[in-house]
């Protein structure tokens, strides 16, 4: 066997699973040194360029078929890779602030980079739930990282209850089809794969563990009260690079495992999946008045979005689904970020919105930043947020779905309430009572004015001369997919 | 020529970071008025170099390159008749729109001027672009400058104001997405290589026709997005409120430029993509249009604010140009072109005054005035040609538009009934009526209110930004086909095209594929029993 070329092929798993064990013995030598941050930094850094290395490689499987690597995976481990880069630079300083800076977090945090790169390669249902599992146990620990607050242990007792009760699901989902098709490989269960009621009602329970884990209504219910209780800048690593992972590997398994067949439609499935979830986040958005818990129910909606790619069920939309992740992944943390940086001023509870008035103008490198992931968030061109919905829709219109298209813009309409809603308090009341803003660190503030660039950047990217990111990902359209598979 | 184009449009924006970078008030207002005056020079040459008699094909064209292989969005922009004269407007505007804010604006200037600078951009790009996906683009940026002119340096109800005006004109820009979006798909099958084309040059060709059941749904879905925008009577509920809340700038830009984005698209879009459901629904529109002429006015009449006044009148004015759009024959287009300009001009110079009274008193209630024209004799002569402008005094420009829109109209072929052009007249006689009323009120008679006695005169700078626009009143008033020249042939052009493309499309549509209200609405058995008499 070729150890070295499989561990090539998963070389940024491996890099940050390492460089995890390295943080833990550093810590366990020295408490809270910033050595454990910088190694950190640089083993992600190391995994990003690995994975950027592979985007233009085809798929191809490792480990004796039970990873795949390249291609749609690559892409997924890029967007992980850097969701993680991001979150890395505003927690350091966020955390600090807080008084919950530990240095295990970034082991953790490790770690369930690790398990998501290996949840959107894997190609066997082992190898998916380890890696589901890996990512899941290291969230729960960090949801609760505020751990003598209320909310703190209610968000990790919740992730974790409802975790373990999807993950159960899933399980089962996976029993039975393994009962069904004899395999656990991906592309072998996509060969097998019958209109019997032992597959469907196990492919039906995967697809559960699935949408619980990327919040579709209605398994959505834990959402807001862990992202609410859990450190600002992790929400922002949670609503990003799990829901990218998991994402990527709902692409894998349901372009290659549940081939289109007689009798069973998945299409409408996740048509009626991701309506529920447009108009359902969206509207318990609009009464939000926590900002945190706003950017929860808008994080549900943007996986209906997402979902809509799904439903077009055609290469395309696959591919729309990997752009629309990597544009939610920029601007949501963004968006959480300068929220962060708001939360931790002293003087108000600065989480709710109505206590923002008046602010955008004091520090306006922040409030100009928050306007564009917030305008970008909404699908207002040109921004990256309207390019990915744009795509999705696009997918979805050629799928001849053009209801569900319409139902996904005006659900979209009607979200831009609740986002010009912050900038309304933003800029144009007063403020309530005078408050100072604190300087944010050089570090946090570059993150920022980065994420903007790129939010606006990927917005009109598509129009410029050097522009490829979608012809890239146009290319890995055809997952290998089994179709056409008709059992008589 | 292609460069400047280009120049023209992005200068604005390059101003941005200038202003932001300078901590000096004084130095950032006049970058900003530098600019746009350099942009409207640099605008001229356009002007002056274009092909009048080549007016139906695009000029100055720059193109980019696809943004993949089989998906033909690109960057596309360029000048025609259709739009060169709006284009034109908005240059023109800009300097003027920077120096009415002069001295009243004294919140967050950086902030202001900017997003004044955005918005002359996204502007400019949404008449130059040739690419309908471009042209949505630009069309949603505008949104965002005005919604922070009118949430920040409006008035005291500006927060709901401006949520109204947002997410109105939002809702019926995204719905627009979903049909372009689905052209574009079916435009795309048959171009060759590719599978994906919003290139206007060549939706708008004899090359592409769209069957008449999706033209008409495509149509209501373009035509919402362009009649809120315009706004046409029922959707026009958010405009009084966006002007009477907004900063006079803000209400310049948005009565001047903005609106026409709406009557722009009509014509842009609506009418050569899909000329089938254009021609049929016109009498409907027209209904909707002489409506909104005459609602407009008397509602407009019943003001205590003179900027709702002038806000209520925009919609009685532009339902003329909807009029004279549907009535889908050359001489009621070329009006309503006219009629876009002539509106930018005189609202345009209405809205500058009622802001110039503002600043001096703090309020608009015309019973706060009265006699004031004693005082201010300068002030009254601008007000005055403003007003006679607006109302359509022959040797104005107003008279000019409305006149080639009323004429067109009455022999319009589409408007199967003379009552459209008789009605909408009528919105004339009271335009008179209301401007003219609180033209008396607030000029004439005794001083009633100490306050006035005070009043001071137009200052230079106030005198300077009023007669450009005043010069072209005239202008066009005296010697309109300075105006009219460069968009003749291409209107010529578009309705024989158009016209053309309608036939095609009945021709090549079978009866028995149609469902039955379809065939109903377009009459498709008498237009086949026509075609098939005159071969």
């Amino acid at each position: 066997m070729d150890y070295l070329g499989d561990i090539q092929a998963f070389l940024p798993g491996v890099i940050t699973a390492l460089a995890g064990l390295i943080v833990i013995v550093i810590e366990s030598l020295k408490k809270d040194s910033s050595a454990t941050f910088w190694v950190t930094v640089l083993s992600l850094v190391a995994a990003l360029f690995f994975s950027i290395q592979s985007l233009g490689t085809g798929l191809d499987t490792a480990f004796s078929g039970m990873l795949v690597h390249g291609g749609a995976v690559a892409f997924g481990n890029v967007i992980i890779v850097v969701a993680t880069l991001f979150c890395v630079f505003i927690s350091e300083d966020y955390l600090k602030g807080i008084n919950h800076y530990y240095g295990e977090t970034y082991a953790l945090i490790l770690f369930a980079t690790t398990g998501m790169m290996c949840l959107a390669g894997s190609n066997d249902l082992i190898t998916l739930f380890i890696g589901l599992e890996t990512m899941s146990i290291c969230l729960y620990v960090m949801a609760g990282l505020i751990k003598d607050e209320k909310s703190g242990a209610e968000a990790a007792l919740k992730y974790f209850l409802l975790g373990a009760f999807s993950t159960g699901f899933l399980l089962y989902g996976m029993a039975l089809i393994y009962g069904a098709t004899g395999t656990t490989n991906i592309s072998a269960i996509g060969a097998a794969a019958s209109t019997d009621l032992l597959f469907l009602a196990g492919a039906a329970l995967l697809l559960v563990g699935f949408l619980f884990k990327v919040s579709a209504v209605p398994f959505h219910m834990w959402t807001p009260d862990v992202y609410q209780g859990t450190p600002t800048t992790l929400t922002a690593y949670f609503a990003t690079a799990s829901k990218a992972a998991t994402f990527v590997a709902l692409i894998m398994v349901l372009s290659r495992a549940l081939p289109v067949m007689e009798g069973l439609n998945w299409q409408m499935v996740f048509s009626v999946i991701a309506i529920l979830t447009m108009v359902f986040g969206n509207i318990i958005a609009l009464v939000q008045d926590n900002l945190k818990r706003m950017l929860a129910y808008s994080s549900i909606a943007h996986a209906g979005y997402a979902l809509v790619g799904l439903a077009a069920g055609t290469p395309e939309g696959y591919s729309a689904v990997l752009f629309y992740m990597f544009a939610y992944t920029i601007m949501n943390i963004g968006a959480f970020g300068v929220i962060a940086y708001y939360e931790r001023n002293k003087g108000m509870d600065f989480s709710e919105v109505q206590n923002l008035a008046g602010l955008g103008f004091k520090k306006p490198v922040m409030g100009i930043a928050l306007s564009i992931f917030l305008f970008s968030l909404a699908g207002i061109p040109p921004l990256v947020g309207f390019a990915g919905k744009y795509y999705v829709f696009a997918a979805a219109i050629n799928a001849e779905m053009v209801t569900l298209a319409v139902i996904g813009v005006l659900a979209s309409a009607a979200s831009v309430y609740y986002y010009l809603r912050v900038m309304v308090y933003l800029y144009f009341r007063e403020e309530h009572k005078p408050v100072e803003l604190f300087n944010p660190t050089l570090l946090y503030k570059g993150t920022i004015i980065i994420l903007a660039i790129l939010t606006l950047y990927y917005g009109i990217e598509p129009i410029l001369p050097a522009s490829g990111l979608m012809e890239l990902l146009n290319s890995y359209g055809n997952l290998g997919a089994v179709t056409n598979v008709l059992i008589p | 020529m292609e460069a400047l184009l280009n120049i023209t449009i992005y200068l604005p924006l390059l101003g941005i970071p200038l202003i932001l970078m300078l901590k000096n008030e004084n130095s950032r207002k006049w970058i900003a008025l530098i600019v746009t005056s350099l942009t409207f020079i640099l605008s001229l040459p356009l002007l002056f170099n274009f092909n009048v008699a080549g007016s139906g094909t695009a000029q100055y064209l720059s193109e980019g390159s696809r943004i993949m292989e089989s998906l033909d969005i690109k960057y596309l922009v360029g000048l025609d008749g259709l739009s060169l004269l709006l284009f034109m407007l908005t240059t023109f505007m800009g300097p003027i729109v920077i120096l009415s804010s002069w001295d009243s604006v004294k919140k967050h200037l950086a902030g202001y001027l900017s997003m004044l600078l955005l918005l002359q951009t996204a502007s400019l790009g949404v008449f130059a672009s040739l690419d309908l996906m471009v042209f949505y683009v630009f069309f949603e940026l505008s949104l965002i400058p005005m919604y922070f002119l009118i949430g920040i340096w409006g008035g005291a109800d500006r927060i709901r104001a401006t949520i109204k005006f947002f997410i109105y004109t939002l809702v019926g820009s995204l719905i627009m997405l979903v049909g372009l979006i689905y052209v574009g798909y079916d435009a795309g099958a048959v171009m060759n290589g590719v599978n994906f084309t919003t290139d206007w040059r060549f939706l708008s060709s004899n090359l592409y026709q769209i069957g008449l059941e999706q033209q008409t749904y495509l149509f209501l879905a373009f035509a919402l997005a362009f009649c809120i925008k315009v706004p046409l009577f029922p959707f026009h509920t958010w405009l009084p409120y966006a002007h009477t809340e907004a900063p006079t700038a803000g209400s310049v830009v948005l009565a001047a430029i903005m609106l026409k984005m709406g009557t722009y698209g009509l014509i842009r879009v609506c009418l050569p993509i899909f000329p089938n459901a254009f021609m049929e629904f016109a009498p409907w529109m027209a209904t909707l249009a002489v409506i909104g002429i005459i609602y407009g006015a008397l509602v407009a009449m019943v003001q205590k604010d003179v900027k709702k006044l002038v806000a209520y009148s925009s919609v009685s004015h532009l339902g003329f140009v909807v009029l004279g759009i549907f009535a889908f024959n050359a001489v009621a287009v070329q009006g309503a072109i006219l009629q876009m300009i002539n509106h930018g001009l005189s609202t345009g110079a209405l809205f500058l005054i009622v802001g110039m009274i503002y600043d001096r008193r703090h309020t608009r209630m015309i019973k706060d005035f009265g006699g004031i024209a004693k005082k201010v004799p300068i002030f009254t002569v601008m007000f005055m040609i403003a007003t006679f402008a607006s109302i359509g005094l022959p040797g104005l420009n107003g008279f000019i538009g409305e006149f080639l829109i009323l004429n067109g109209s009455f022999f319009s072929e589409l408007y199967s009934n003379k009552a459209f052009a008789i009605l909408a007249t009528t919105g004339v006689i009271l335009a008179a009526v209301y401007m003219l009323w609180m033209f008396q009120r607030v000029m004439f008679g005794p001083i009633t209110n100490e306050e006035n006695n005070s009043l001071a005169d137009l200052n230079a700078r106030e005198i300077g930004l009023l007669v450009p626009m005043v010069i072209f009143m005239f202008w066009i008033g005296v010697h309109p086909v300075d105006f009219t020249k460069y968009s003749e042939a291409q209107v010529q052009e578009l309705l024989s095209s158009s016209e053309e493309k309608s036939m095609a499309v009945i021709k090549n549509t079978s009866r028995d594929e149609l469902p039955d209200w379809t065939a109903k609405l377009y009459d498709i058995d008498e237009a086949e029993s026509q075609l098939a008499s005159t071969n």
